[in-house]
């Protein structure tokens, strides 16, 4: 046979560099920077600035593992309810005397458990899609925070624990100091790591995956127990914020990691996608609700503004493809 | 009874070559589903009375069947969306912003007709399942996703019209409220238009040749566009009605709890979705009776209704709706599996 | 009346990269059966397509009796009456029988458009009793075994009153007895007039049924013959293109010790009684019709499926598979029947794909090494010769025998002894498939044992030193090189009666 020679030095093109989608984030961001700015006085201000992240940062923190949800082509409704589980019954545990280090803990393992069961079942079912796994996880994870805490709320943490949601490092906020360490590890763990590349592979194709050797179920498993430990995290630094829990809090917060991740340029269809795209969406949006929140934008208009962004980030890329959108696949 | 299963069976079997001497035992129970969700509910039903007599009583049959009515209005549509693959999350904020639009309405007009109301919400409710149905056969976005970010919108909409206050029920003309109070030869309105609406349901499913295009679809798409269905069609069509039956749903609520806000039905779409996958439709499309999920609806009805009876906590409820998904789903895919493996049986390998 | 009934000249289709269809003419005559033969990939099936509609020819015309046509839609060749019935039943498994004859030209009442459900029901009895089936059409699809629901295709091109009938490899997943019903029904609808395209490689299904026949070679129109005019080596040289002894370059390798030996293994429904062992430096082929069971038994011994029945030995030691990834930690990888669903991933570059399965090899602590990946993926890209210009372009973008070699690169880089390949040279072209020999038959050489399933009589004949034949789901017979013909292997993988087995 005679050998062919094959480059392996990997071809940079400028134009490819700049079409990315990434860019238009970008851009996107500096839109809603000069609109805040010319919207509010107070907007461009440092301090200003850095304190807004304490208010937008808690869901960010499921944005990561939901990032490697979607890349797999599925989804998890259940993080909102994994959070105020968890939060829950953190919260009623140190309010039963057990000290707050250890329910801390328990917190985490809560969160964690429950990521574990929803890839659990759905790697145990595959008949069931991930969205009605979640879908009755979600149920019944915020029913139990029900049943334990009727419609009670618990409060009165020990002081170090508002440190969380509150506290600086020097002058930089420690929840931003937080995500930036969370958001590097799972940006390496994605992009970098052989655990990464095999989640891209079954996200493009599952079973071509599987017949090289990828144990897609033991992936998918770590995968939602990832986004399992992560909510816990964000019950964390949540509970600390507001200094309270109950039951219904963190509600829609799916549709808001689910939008940010989806306006990162992460496909729907799956095995498409970079982390450093969420994570421009974690500011984008998050400045995008701030500086609305200054001019006294209601709640419920941003409902609208953020499921409008969503529909409009999973649009664009199919507007653009014409034809070539998923079509007959099961939800 | 032992022969007549035997007799199905070997009808099923055809050929003969498998010779229908073994089936298994999910496989048996594929085919009496709907007897056996027909004995859980006298079961509990039963169970119930034992523990509260004033269970059975004409007055709170009538209550059950009025408040089974709405959700099993909803059924349907949901079951049409499943049957082909998808969901629809935003039910319970389209059928707030109907119910609220329709009760603004009657609240600035309390002289308007209230057929007028119920089309004015029905209309609105197509509106916005012809959105819906846009951006999944057209667009191309998953139905979760679709669903779910309309779902916030239509909820921020609700609250848009009604500037954060209530429609309450002394600012609702009587005639208004009739419209879920009155009754139709002795029958409640409500239950009227819920069994209108499934005989023209089943009428549709099983007799025309869209209703059954709905089922291709769901069944095997790729086959269904070479053998010329227009699935694209077909999925825009299934949402619409969702969206139709939703905005009807909405103004029957509102007359119904005589209120409006902007949490109305906050998470109804759950229960909906739980009476058609306790119905037997598959989540995997392709698949779902009308009879199904009259039982499935009931069953859950007679469970909203029969707990508070028996003194579970109403914080229960949310659980137990859930577990009742998880548990039905898995419960569909098992069957599916011991059917599977029983056509596999029968190639005598 | 034209003298033709279907008349396709010049037609050219393309698709990005590839010809599928080069210039290609056609001729079918009112109550002809008229074979269509060629190889996998020679465009058979392309060709189909452009016929009922599914794809535009880029080029050419198309004449139904005599007058010039035009399908923009598959439900224009529908309303010609031109009815296709595909080698994998596109089917509805949910729905009735009645439905799946009916869907899309249902019966309904002139006045409501109601479904007349009895009409249709006792019309679908008609024509399942016509065509000998007997059961009920009130049965649900997905209950009925392949040549069920193949009759039940037949039925509903019957209800549409198609005048031609295209049978895509019919034949391919039935037994004698199955296909022997199929001519019986093929040659009723042609004595009631229709004319049918009948498409196979199977020359058995030519010689019994076909008066004509039409050869394709490597998306290009070979000729027409007379089916009693053309000899059977014409014929073949018509199809491959040269003598079948030139195409395998098959060198003598020296046979070691055992490596995998299979027992009485069996998987319920799939296939059972299954046993044959495999040496170092063997070529094993594993024929047999389409839906025999190999493909099963190849997904048992690499983890795919499992199985209920029976034991393996590798290397002398019982073993029970559990994954691919056991598998192929052990010694023994799979090349997959569907490259492209199975594969490869379709969407990444030709390196990525290489890679995939050694992953942790070019990683530290799990974190990739990309200068060291890179390296391994051009030396073995270049090692089985992938035509590109780099390793970073796609694998979409290359042909079919560039691809199934990119799924080679793959099994390299495992220290593997044990080589499952399922259909190694399907849908690649002629040139690409000699190369694919030529890789088959080094790797054998340099010390692995293979397994090769194919449904292709020339390259089992050409390639392996030991034959086994599987018939529904078991082993019919073992063939040692020198007794490997063709006729033993249809004798083992046709006969009516079971054949005694000659397992070793």
């Amino acid at each position: 046979m005679e050998p062919r020679v094959l480059t392996s030095k990997k071809p940079l093109t400028l134009k490819g560099f700049f079409l990315q989608w990434e860019w238009m984030l970008v851009l996107l961001f500096i839109a809603v920077i000069v609109m805040n700015v010319n919207l509010s006085d107070y907007f461009w201000d440092y301090n200003n600035l850095r304190d807004a992240t304490m208010s937008f940062l808690d869901k960010a923190f499921i944005v990561l593992p939901m990032v490697f949800i979607i890349i797999l082509a599925d989804i998890d409704i259940s993080v909102g309810s994994i959070v105020a589980l968890s939060s829950v019954i953190m919260a009623d545990l140190y309010a039963h005397g057990v000290p707050m280090e250890l329910a801390l803990i328990v917190c985490l393992a809560v969160g964690t458990l429950c990521g574990y069961i929803n890839g659990l079942l759905i790697v145990k079912f595959k008949e069931l899609s991930s969205v009605i796994v979640t879908l009755s996880t979600m149920i019944i994870y915020r029913g139990i925070a029900y049943i334990l805490l009727k419609d009670q709320s618990v409060g009165k943490f020990p002081k170090w624990f508002n440190y969380l949601g509150w506290g600086y490092v020097g002058s930089i906020p420690f929840i931003l100091i937080a995500f930036a360490v969370f958001a590097v590890l799972f940006g390496i763990l994605l992009h970098k790591t052989t655990f990464g590349r095999k989640v891209y592979a079954i996200g493009s194709n599952p079973t071509a995956s599987r017949y090289s050797g990828v144990q897609v179920d033991r992936i998918k498993i770590i995968v939602f127990t990832l986004a399992g430990l992560m909510s816990a995290v964000t019950a964390l630094f949540l509970t600390s914020r507001m200094g309270s829990t109950r039951p219904n809090i963190a509600t829609g917060y799916e549709l808001d990691v689910i939008a940010m991740v989806v306006l990162g340029g992460i496909s729907t269809a799956g095995g498409k996608g970079r982390m450093i795209g969420a994570i421009l969406a974690v500011f984008l949006i998050g400045y995008l609700r701030y500086g609305l929140g200054l001019i006294n934008i209601s709640a419920q208009t941003l409902l609208i503004v953020i499921g409008l962004l969503l529909i409009f980030a999973v649009s664009v890329p199919k507007l653009k493809w014409k034809g070539t959108g998923a079509k007959g696949k099961a939800v | 009874m032992k022969q007549k299963m035997f007799a199905d069976a070997a009808l099923a079997v055809g050929t003969g070559q498998g010779a229908a001497t073994k089936t298994t035992i999910s496989a048996k129970f594929a085919k009496f589903r709907e007897l056996g969700l027909l004995a859980v509910i006298v079961l509990i039903c039963i169970g119930v009375q034992i523990r509260n007599p004033s269970f059975l009583t004409w007055e709170n049959i009538n209550d059950i069947a009025a408040n089974t009515a709405i959700l099993s209005i909803l059924s349907v549509g949901m079951m049409l969306v499943i049957i082909t693959r998808g969901i629809d999350l935003s039910i319970g904020a389209t059928l707030a912003l109907s119910g609220m639009i329709a009760a603004l309405t009657v609240k600035a007009h309390p002289g308007l007709h209230p057929l007028a109301a119920l089309l004015l919400g029905f209309a609105v409710g197509l509106a916005c399942g012809i959105v819906i149905g846009f951006l999944v056969a057209k667009v191309g976005i998953l139905p979760i996703i679709a669903t779910l970010g309309m779902m916030n919108v239509f909820r921020g909409l609700t609250y848009e019209a009604s500037g954060g206050k209530w429609v309450s029920a002394h600012q609702m003309p009587d005639s208004f409220k009739q419209i879920a109070t009155g009754s139709l030869l002795g029958i409640n309105n409500l239950i009227v238009i819920a069994v209108v609406i499934y005989a023209v349901a089943y009428y549709f499913v099983s007799h025309t040749r869209t209703g059954r295009q709905v089922y291709a679809v769901g069944s095997n798409p790729e086959s269904a566009e070479i053998s010329g269905i227009k699935t694209k069609r077909i999925l825009w069509l299934v949402y619409t009605i969702m969206g139709g039956l939703t905005g009807l749903a909405g103004v029957l609520w509102v007359s119904k709890f005589a209120s409006a806000q902007g949490d109305t039905a906050s998470g109804y779409e759950l229960s909906v979705i739980a009476a058609c996958v306790l119905g037997g439709v598959s989540i995997a499309g392709g698949s779902g009776k009308i009879s199904g999920i009259i039982l499935g609806a009931v069953l859950l009805g007679i469970l909203n209704n029969a707990l508070p009876m028996i003194n579970v906590s109403p914080f229960w409820q949310n659980w137990i709706q859930g577990m009742i998904i998880l548990a039905a789903v898995v419960f569909n895919a098992l069957v599916k599996r011991g059917i599977d493996r029983n056509n596999l049986m029968r190639r005598k390998i | 009346m034209a003298e033709y009934v279907l008349e396709l000249k010049g037609i050219t289709k393309t698709f990005p990269g590839v010809k599928a269809l080069d210039n290609v003419y056609f001729k079918l005559r009112p109550g002809e059966i008229h074979a269509l033969m060629g190889e996998n990939g020679a465009g058979k099936s392309t060709f189909i397509k452009v016929i009922t509609g599914v794809h535009a020819p880029d080029e050419g015309e198309i004449y139904l009796n005599g007058e010039k046509v035009e399908f923009k839609s598959p439900n224009d060749a529908k309303k010609a009456g031109i009815a296709a019935i595909y080698q994998h039943v596109t089917c509805y498994p949910d729905l009735s029988v009645t439905e799946n004859i009916f869907m899309g030209h249902e019966k309904v009442s002139k006045l409501t458009k109601r479904i007349l459900w009895n009409d249709m029901h006792a019309e679908a009895e008609r024509l399942l009793r016509e065509l000998g089936a007997t059961f009920s059409p009130k049965t649900q699809m997905g209950a009925l075994s392949v040549a069920e629901q193949q009759i039940v295709e037949i039925a509903k091109a019957l209800s549409m009153d198609a005048k031609i009938i295209i049978m895509d490899e019919p034949t391919a997943a039935l037994s004698r007895n199955e296909s022997e019903e199929l001519y019986r029904i093929a040659e009723r609808l042609r004595d009631r007039g229709a004319s049918i395209i009948f498409i196979s490689h199977r020359f058995e299904d030519m010689y019994r049924l076909a008066s004509m026949v039409t050869v394709f070679r490597d998306s290009k129109y070979i000729g027409t013959w007379r089916v009693d005019e053309i000899s059977n080596p014409d014929l073949i040289v018509a199809m491959v293109g040269r003598e079948i002894t030139q195409l395998f370059p098959k060198k003598e390798a020296k046979i070691g010790e055992e490596l995998l030996r299979v027992e009485g293994l069996g998987r319920t429904g799939y296939f059972a009684d299954v046993s044959f062992s495999l040496r170092r430096g063997e070529i094993l082929g594993l024929t047999g019709l389409v839906g025999a069971g190999r493909t099963e038994v190849c997904q048992a011994l690499f983890g795919v499926t499992g199985y209920d029945k029976g034991k393996i030995y590798f290397k002398g030691r019982e073993w029970k598979v559990k994954s691919p990834l056991e598998a192929m930690k052990r010694g023994i990888g799979y090349l997959p029947e569907d490259r492209q669903k199975q594969g490869l991933v379709l969407q990444w570059s030709i390196g990525r794909n290489i890679t995939l399965p050694s992953l942790e090899k070019y990683a530290r602590r799990g974190l990739l090494r990309t200068a060291s990946e890179a390296q391994t993926a051009k030396h073995l890209a270049e090692k089985v010769s992938v035509k590109a210009g780099s390793i970073f372009d796609l694998v979409s973008s290359l042909s079919g025998g560039n691809q199934q070699k990119v799924v080679f690169a793959k099994l390299l880089t495992a220290d593997l002894d044990v080589l499952i390949l399922d259909e190694p040279t399907k849908g690649v072209d002629v040139g690409a498939k000699s190369a694919i020999y030529e890789i088959i038959s080094e790797l054998a050489c340099s010390g692995y044992g293979i397994i090769m399933v194919s449904s292709e009589m020339p390259e089992i004949i050409g390639m392996c030193d030991r034959v086994a034949v599987m018939r529904e789901g078991r082993i019919t017979a073992m063939l040692d090189r020198k007794d490997i013909t063709q006729e033993a292997i249809l004798q083992a993988s046709m006969a009516g009666e079971p054949a005694p087995a000659e397992i070793r």
